[in-house]
């Protein structure tokens, strides 16, 4: 394989492994305050590209984009006051079950409000056919948006839980939810805080994303998998961790084009993720060894 | 009931399973309505797997979101070994053996129109489910430890490395799977197959093997295995300090539930004459994950009923397009209002002779 | 107590729901199992209307042979299994006098056996060889061979001075019927084929086998897929820089695909029916009065532009029709038969010739090559 190859591979790894990385943080961001992984997560992807596409011909793209990513924020509100506040102590089984079910709906909801047909936004600068050149390779302008967005994530979630009131009181939840009670903290606001976000998060790469790999009603649970292999590679827990996991795990799909049938692709990372629950479930890059129990707080 | 000596107490429910059995059919039959026995039967050989399960995610308290994998093992181990096409002229000594034997059973190759051979149904059952065994044990052995979300994640994981090796493995016929499944011959004339004058036949198959299904479960219930894993479904840890082998049980149960589903498998294929790598799909597993969670995880006769109807139901296509959509309410309407299961919950609770004990949810 | 009451209700309810009750009003059934919705929606849900729209037109003048004809849809949402129930209860239960579809090759292998048993005509939608090779008394189709669609782009491109290609295929039906044509007759046109690629019907990124093919030094690619993925491939091309002639399968024939692939979709060259051009033939061409009447009685009602798809149900309901009349009853062994010597038929796919050994009846002067030019379908110069 010539340099210009290698790095060809590179650049489609970061690419999937940036939107995977997303969703890794999204579950993190979820679990993270409430000890509940969100199948439904790969879905808020799906709903903002889905949104963004029926406002796009009214309105200015960049607005039809922030109110995709609102109202998808909200769906995620919406999910966890309607169907989940409300349970008392509820065993994991069940909420993974819960969250199944509304991943399904909400798959289902979309297939009937917009039907089967595939979509995509439009390019944010250039077109289909647009090509830049970077070391001898050769990208859409769009996969550098998309880089960017993902980047703006993880900066902006750092900043956020750093230096912000809000951001530290989750952290806080996050850690001793009793003791953050205590402190004076809402705790049952910071939770739902936290659904809207990886909701908003979500529908924001969903939309960035969405030009280059077109929106389909189903294109949620194949991107939850992949996003929650990122996320337990990283260690739960940890968004930046969660974006080292997703780069690798785009990579290694990218380069394993190049030795294995393509067939095969999806088998190469199910395989990692297998590989990886049961070799060190507490991640790659978590130090010390975290309860194998996925318990709720 | 309370008549009954205790020990047969548990089987009053087995009875009246076999009861409704009959009944439905002698109703349809003389309401010339037999064509719903087609769906009937095969939402039983589906519903294998819903038994399977029921144990699985009930007594030990385990999730898997892949057994519709297991099923799928069964059915196209059955379904290749099942459609060989060995030449016959020119077949090796072994070949004629094995022919002789009743073994290897004779055919025609589909592509050709000359004689071949292929292993009788007969051969490749006990092949196929211990295929679905050896594969759940493997798969098992790393996997059990794990629990909550990450065992849900390898068990999708595991579903979804089947179904893609389904589509892309030549002899599995990739996407269009494999069709032209001989009819499994059982003794006395009786036989596993699609045929519209084995209708009546087929359904009796099929709910004779569910009911042997349930009749062993019971039994494992009863028994000090069944006590075991009542115990580890309560506490892990405190079954583990009381001596019992944890591992060895979920693992046991893991096993038997795929041997279970493969089962099903075995009969669908051969009742349906074909199967295809949408039998593996997430969806389906979850479907199954549904039923279960519907009928109430510890509750095997409540899971078989809403296993039969819902899956009978979909099958005559009465969900139309909201099918999948269906499912998806059944999981959370049931885990909002019903954890216990569906018919539990209408029964307001007051059911306790003929079901069998059931393991709580674990304390959060 | 209320609960129980209405649970009981309901299921009751569901079961009379699922009964179908066989009202002999005297008219011909016909059935049809389409994949209405679901992943292979943009081929079932164009043949939906056309037959709707068809049966309709019929029963408005006058029926056949007098009598209305009952079309009985079945949306088996693309799944094999939906399609192998749906076709048990039309044949065992409704008793229909033939089934129009499925959408899909992988459905229709399914249901080819049952039918065939079953002695119920089956009309398939579907494109591959398999159907209609073995030949089963029972079952036709109306979609042109994929194997002539894959000979005409091999002759393009020795034309063209093509000699070494890649192929991309989905892991569908249809795709791995294109990859066999593929491999079985691309040596015979003295083209080498690099390599193969079947990617997921699901997939969202097809750049990294791209460069693989890139890498390769291949001076064509040959997509082939029914399925959404046909948009991304040359778009991903064209973002590669990778500026080679791509070729698609006849299963391009759908205008959806090139508007998805916007500018990228420019100088595609794929193999299909007059349909999709059927204004700009010339007057004298057999076809062109049928494709006229089908693409403005379509675009009128539906206001979606017709595709190659609708045009194998549109071709399949007029076949059955045709043979009805000539066999003049609707006993099913002599509409069979009928249908069997029909040559010169002139349908929207092509004019079929059936015999008993031929039951697609389209060869390869049913297809033309076309190309996509300013955002629309033309013929290839």
């Amino acid at each position: 394989m010539d340099p210009v190859q290698v790095l060809q591979y590179i650049l489609s790894g970061i690419t999937s492994g940036a939107v995977y990385a997303v969703v890794g943080i999204g579950f993190d961001i979820v679990y993270s305050a409430t000890g509940i992984i969100n199948f439904a997560q790969g879905d808020f992807l799906m709903l903002g590209g889905m949104i963004a596409v029926s406002l796009a011909p009214h309105m200015p793209l960049s607005l039809a984009v922030f109110c995709a990513v609102a109202a998808t924020g909200c769906v995620g509100v919406l999910l966890h006051v309607v169907f989940i506040r409300w349970l008392r102590s509820p065993a994991v089984l069940r909420l993974i079950i819960l969250t199944i079910g509304l991943s399904i709906l909400l798959r289902e909801a979309a297939l009937h409000v917009w039907d089967e047909k595939v979509r995509a936004l439009p390019f944010f600068s250039g077109d289909e056919t647009s090509s830049l050149a970077v070391l001898g390779a050769r990208v859409s302008p769009q996969v550098l948006w998309v880089l960017a967005v993902a980047a703006l994530i993880v900066a902006g979630l750092g900043l956020f839980f750093r230096l912000t009131l809000t951001g530290k009181a989750m952290r806080a939840c996050a850690s001793n939810a009793s003791a953050a009670r205590l402190c004076g903290v809402d705790a049952s606001a910071l939770v739902t805080l936290s659904f809207f976000l990886s909701a908003a998060l979500g529908a924001l790469a969903g939309c960035a994303v969405s030009p280059i790999t077109q929106t389909s009603y189903d294109m949620g649970t194949p991107l939850a998998v992949k996003g929650f292999t990122c996320a337990v590679l990283g260690g739960l827990g940890s968004p930046t961790a969660a974006v080292a996991a997703g780069l690798l795990v785009g990579l290694v799909e990218s380069f394993s084009v190049s030795v294995l049938p393509l067939a095969f692709k999806d088998v190469a990372s199910l395989c990692i993720l297998l590989a990886i629950l049961v070799l060190r479930p507490q991640g790659l890059f978590a130090g010390g060894s975290r309860s194998l129990k996925g318990g709720n707080r | 009931m309370r008549a009954l000596p205790p020990g047969l107490r548990r089987y009053a429910a087995l009875a009246g399973l076999c009861a409704a059995v009959v009944l439905v059919q002698v109703l349809l039959s003389a309401l010339h309505a037999e064509q719903y026995l087609v769906q009937l039967t095969m939402a039983a050989w589906y519903s294998l797997v819903a038994v399977g399960l029921c144990l699985l995610m009930g007594h030990t308290g385990q999730v898997s979101m892949g057994h519709g994998g297991f099923l799928a093992i069964g059915g196209y181990a059955s379904a290749v070994l099942t459609t060989l096409a060995i030449p016959a002229a020119g077949a090796s000594g072994t070949a004629l053996l094995l022919r002789s034997l009743g073994i290897l059973a004779a055919r025609q190759d589909p592509a050709t129109g000359a004689d071949a051979l292929a292993v009788a149904p007969w051969a490749a059952f006990p092949c196929a489910l211990l295929l679905a065994a050896a594969v759940a044990f493997l798969v098992g052995i790393p996997v059990l430890r794990l629990k909550g979300h990450y065992l849900a994640m390898a068990t999708l994981a595991f579903g979804f490395i089947v179904s893609r090796l389904l589509l892309g493995l030549k002899f599995c016929g990739e996407a269009d799977g494999i069709s032209g499944i001989p009819a499994f011959r059982l003794f006395a004339g009786l036989a596993v197959s699609g045929k519209k004058a084995l209708r009546v036949p087929n359904y009796y198959e099929a709910w004779a093997v569910v009911a042997l299904a349930c009749f062993l479960s019971v039994n494992l219930m009863g028994s000090r295995t069944g006590r075991a894993l009542r115990a580890i479904h309560g506490d892990e840890e405190a079954a583990a300090a009381m001596g019992i082998d944890t591992a060895r049980a979920k693992l046991s149960v893991f096993v038997l539930s795929a041997v279970l589903s493969a089962l099903g498998g075995v009969g669908i294929a051969h009742f349906g004459g074909g199967i295809g790598p949408g039998e593996a799909a997430v969806l389906k597993s979850v479907r199954y994950v549904a039923l279960v969670a519907a009928g109430g995880m510890g509750s095997l006769w409540g899971t078989l009923a809403v296993s039969s109807v819902l899956t009978f139901l979909s099958l005559r296509g009465v969900f139309g397009l909201y099918d999948d959509a269906v499912f998806g309410a059944i999981l959370v309407a049931a885990m909002l209002f019903a954890p216990e299961g569906v018919p539990r919950a209408l029964a307001g609770g007051a059911r306790r002779a003929a079901s069998l004990p059931r393991g709580r949810g674990r304390p959060a | 107590m209320h609960w129980k009451i209405l649970a009981v209700l309901t299921v009751i309810a569901l079961f009379a729901g699922s009964a179908s009750f066989a009202a002999d009003t005297g008219a011909i059934k016909v059935g049809a199992i389409l994949a209405v919705t679901g992943p292979a929606a943009n081929l079932g849900s164009p043949e939906a209307r056309t037959l709707q729209m068809m049966v309709e037109e019929i029963n408005a003048a006058g029926g056949l042979l007098g009598r209305k004809v009952q079309l009985i849809l079945k949306d088996s949402q693309g799944s094999a299994d939906k399609a192998f129930s749906f076709a048990k209860q039309l044949i065992d239960e409704e008793e229909v006098l033939a089934v129009i579809g499925p959408s899909t090759s992988g459905e229709s292998m399914k249901i080819k056996d049952l039918c065939n048993d079953g002695e119920t005509i089956l009309l398939s939608c579907a494109a591959a060889e398999t159907i209609v090779n073995p030949v089963a008394r029972w079952v036709f189709k109306t979609p042109q061979m994929d194997a002539f669609a894959a000979q005409m782009i091999f002759t393009d491109m020795k034309a063209k001075g093509i000699s070494r290609i890649g192929a991309l295929v989905s892991n569908t039906s249809f795709g791995q019927g294109g990859k066999a044509q593929i491999e079985k007759l691309a040596p015979a046109a003295g083209i080498s084929v690099a390599s193969v690629e079947v990617y997921d019907s699901n997939a969202t990124d097809l750049t990294p086998v791209l460069t693989k093919l890139k890498g390769k030094n291949v001076q064509a690619v040959v997509n082939w897929s029914i399925e959404p993925a046909q948009s991304l491939v040359p778009k991903n091309m064209k973002q590669l820089g990778f500026d080679v002639p791509l070729y698609q399968s006849h299963g391009f024939g759908n205008i959806e695909y090139a508007k998805a692939a916007g500018k990228a979709a420019e100088g595609i060259l794929f193999p299909c029916g007059v349909l999709l051009v059927a204004d700009t033939l010339p007057d004298g061409h057999p076809q062109k009065a049928l494709l006229m009447k089908y693409k403005t009685a379509y675009e009128g009602r539906f206001k979606e532009d017709i595709s190659g798809f609708g045009g194998y149900a549109y071709d399949a309901l007029l076949i059955l029709s045709e043979a009805v009349k000539k066999a003049g009853s609707t006993d099913r062994s002599r509409v069979r038969a009928a249908i069997e010597g029909l040559k010169g038929f002139v349908g929207a796919s092509g004019v079929f010739n059936f015999s008993p050994t031929d039951h697609n009846g389209l060869k390869m002067d049913s297809f033309e090559m076309l190309t996509v030019k300013d955002g629309r379908f033309r013929q290839a110069p």
